[in-house]
């Protein structure tokens, strides 16, 4: 291989794996019989999923009136979760597709697993906009199909359908991305494999058998995919914001909001990102391929889109003073002293000052505070949503209208409930699939390999030797 | 049609590199490659075989576009032919509003379109069984194969030649 390396980069596999040991090690946790951890983890997962089924059936028997949503409080928990959710999807596309792009190494040893993330958080997302409105059995309305009422088509002109496009586009391009990506690494997973095992995976493989030309169109495609991902991903994030952008409402109606919401969605996902491979590689002892340099560049990713929230967050109150326009003043006084005060200081304190830690080499490879960190912007992400929508709806222009929102145990349970939707599929793809993506972390062995490039480096002189007479 | 079987002479190599001047050598040779078979994709492998560009984007592009047209001249049909509503005071044809929708569905069509193509190219789809030569070329193998139906004993041994004069760890012959 014949890439420039800088010496200075940290290797990105550790241990001198050869490409043997890199299969074992990745596909054999998909072989062995589910750990304790992983069973434990199971069951509380499918037990969440368990109160996601009761509390959305209880809400579609009962109504939306199960809910604390009043006048002026339209959307309360169920758009808040739906944010948040859809936001988190955002890191694994950006790391699968942006970074791609970039030729960035250590995305291989976390893509996979953050694209399933994505996936699976687009799911959970998707829930919210249909059960928030009442009439499950009505959902296929949203979309443009011939029907017998004129045909009436549904309001292209409206951001919620825009969402409709986005959503869907999202999760169906990240889903075809990602199980590409996934073809042959269930073909080395046959080829390992006997019986209805091989039949079964030889099925999902496609019968994948890595010839020449394959790989060659495999490459184009993963090539153009990413191409596409990368502005579909931040059209959908700035879509979700026009949701509120394009409204008419004091504290949403700001043209700050797709670049604030992109970097919000960008900095949420690379939190849930690390929640997840800190545990990932814990528990399946990939602590090799998923190593201090990979966490020390998504901490580095915090950072900076934390940041950029920050100046997102000051900026809205400083444009407010600004405009002179008493309404938008008034929009932000509330937000920040209001009676949903305690929501702002939690978005403040946990999306803006606690990121600043990683301005320290020593904090940004620590696992413990990383692990922290990350609830710590899950929550505060969640907050930031929480503040745009109840606060902003809990003061409108009446002040007779003026209420306060506390959810029901039925959205509490619903919000709940897809935790648990999204580990249980989270954890049933590590059991199923390789968590690391085999073939693209082969195809960097060379060129990130502890034994080939960092301190510990051993087969440096050869590979120098054998570049010398290939030329 | 039931595809005749071939006899393949393959050898297994343990690195890349080793690979990709072995490939070289074949070429120089003009021994007539079947096919090559790698764990993961190896940089440089195509310009090695002289493989031409694969014409995906080109595909993608064409599905893409297909995308474009359809999302906005289905909105505007809808808006200014088929049942015209004004929104807020604006014009029937607001193009402005029809971007983010047109947007997404070039991008689902070009995605969907690029894909369906691919596993149809590369001939694979859910259940297809391909027979494959050695279950270590998706572990930590890379083969050569020759295709050997016809060949006669001294072509089988220059082959046989090559293989070990280039560092093949293994060589084998397997009926496909």
């Amino acid at each position: 291989m014949s890439a420039v390396v800088s010496p200075i980069r940290d290797p990105l596999i550790e241990g001198g794996k050869t490409y043997g040991q890199i299969t074992e090690d990745i596909c054999s946790p998909t072989e062995r019989v589910p750990s304790l951890a992983w069973t434990v983890a199971f069951i509380i997962a499918v037990l969440g999923l368990g109160l996601y089924v009761f509390t959305v059936v209880w809400t579609i028997f009962y109504g939306i009136g199960s809910w604390n949503l009043n006048r002026t409080i339209g959307w309360g928990w169920d758009i808040t979760n739906f944010v948040w959710w859809i936001g988190i999807g955002h890191a694994g596309t950006l790391i699968s597709a942006i970074l791609l792009l970039f030729r960035q190494k250590w995305r291989t040893g976390v893509n996979r697993a953050a694209e399933a993330m994505t996936i699976f958080a687009v799911v959970c997302a998707g829930q919210f906009p249909l059960i928030h409105m009442g009439r499950l059995w009505l959902g296929f309305f949203i979309f443009p199909y011939p029907n017998t009422r004129g045909p009436l088509w549904v309001n292209f002109n409206s951001p919620l359908l825009w969402d409709v496009f986005a959503i869907s586009t999202y999760f169906t391009v990240s889903l075809l991305f990602w199980y590409t990506g996934l073809v042959p690494d269930f073909a080395t997973l046959r080829d390992r494999s006997k019986g209805i095992r091989r039949k079964l995976y030889n099925t999902v493989s496609f019968g994948w058998t890595g010839a020449a030309k394959h790989w060659q169109r495999f490459e184009s495609l993963s090539l153009v995919l990413a191409g596409l991902s990368t502005p579909l991903v931040l059209s959908v994030h700035t879509i979700v914001s026009f949701d509120f952008a394009t409204s008419v409402i004091p504290g949403w109606h700001t043209t700050i909001f797709p670049p604030y919401f992109v970097a919000g969605a960008i900095f949420s996902g690379f939190a849930m990102v690390l929640t997840l491979m800190l545990i990932t590689r814990k528990v399946l002892k990939l602590e090799q391929y998923i190593t201090l340099a990979h966490i020390e560049s998504m901490n580095k990713v915090i950072l900076v889109t934390g940041t950029i929230v920050g100046v997102a967050y000051l900026t809205e109150l400083f444009i407010a003073w600004y405009s002179g326009y008493l309404y938008e003043q008034y929009a932000f006084y509330n937000r920040v002293l209001g009676p949903y005060w305690w929501s702002y200081v939690g978005m403040m304190a946990c999306n803006v000052l606690s990121p600043q830690i990683f301005w320290v080499k020593k904090f940004r490879r620590s696992i413990t505070i990383t692990f922290v960190m990350s609830i710590f912007v899950n929550i505060g992400m969640w907050f930031e949503r929480f503040v745009i929508i109840a606060t902003t709806l809990a003061r409108d222009y009446i002040p007779s209208s003026w209420s306060y929102y506390t959810p029901t145990w039925v959205e509490i349970g619903i919000f709940i409930g897809t935790l648990g939707l999204f580990f249980t599929l989270y954890l049933i793809f590590t059991r199923v699939a390789p968590v690391v993506a085999v073939a693209e972390v082969k195809s960097i062995l060379k060129t990130a390999g502890d034994q080939y490039v960092g301190p510990n480096a051993k087969h440096q002189h050869e590979t120098e030797t054998a570049k010398t007479a290939s030329h | 049609m039931a595809k005749a079987n071939k006899e393949v002479l393959y050898g297994l190599y343990d690195d890349e590199e080793v690979l990709l001047e072995a490939v070289h050598k074949a070429q120089e040779e003009h021994l007539e490659i079947m096919d090559v078979f790698t764990p993961f994709p190896v940089h440089g492998l195509d310009h090695a075989l002289h493989l031409s560009e694969s014409r995906l984007h080109i595909a993608g592009f064409i599905f893409g576009a297909i995308g474009t047209l359809t999302a906005f001249l289905f909105m505007t049909w809808v808006f200014t032919r088929d049942w015209p509503i004004i929104f807020g005071g604006k014009p029937y044809f607001s193009a402005p509003a029809f971007i983010p929708i047109t947007f997404e569905l070039t991008v689902l069509f070009s995605a969907i379109g690029m894909v369906v193509s691919f596993y149809t190219v590369c001939g694979m789809s859910p259940g297809t069984v391909n027979p494959t030569l050695d279950d270590r070329i998706t572990d930590n193998k890379f083969c050569i194969a020759f295709d050997t139906t016809n060949a006669d004993a001294t072509i089988s041994d220059q082959l046989r030649a090559f293989f070990s004069s280039t560092g093949a760890s293994e060589v084998n012959v397997k009926t496909i």
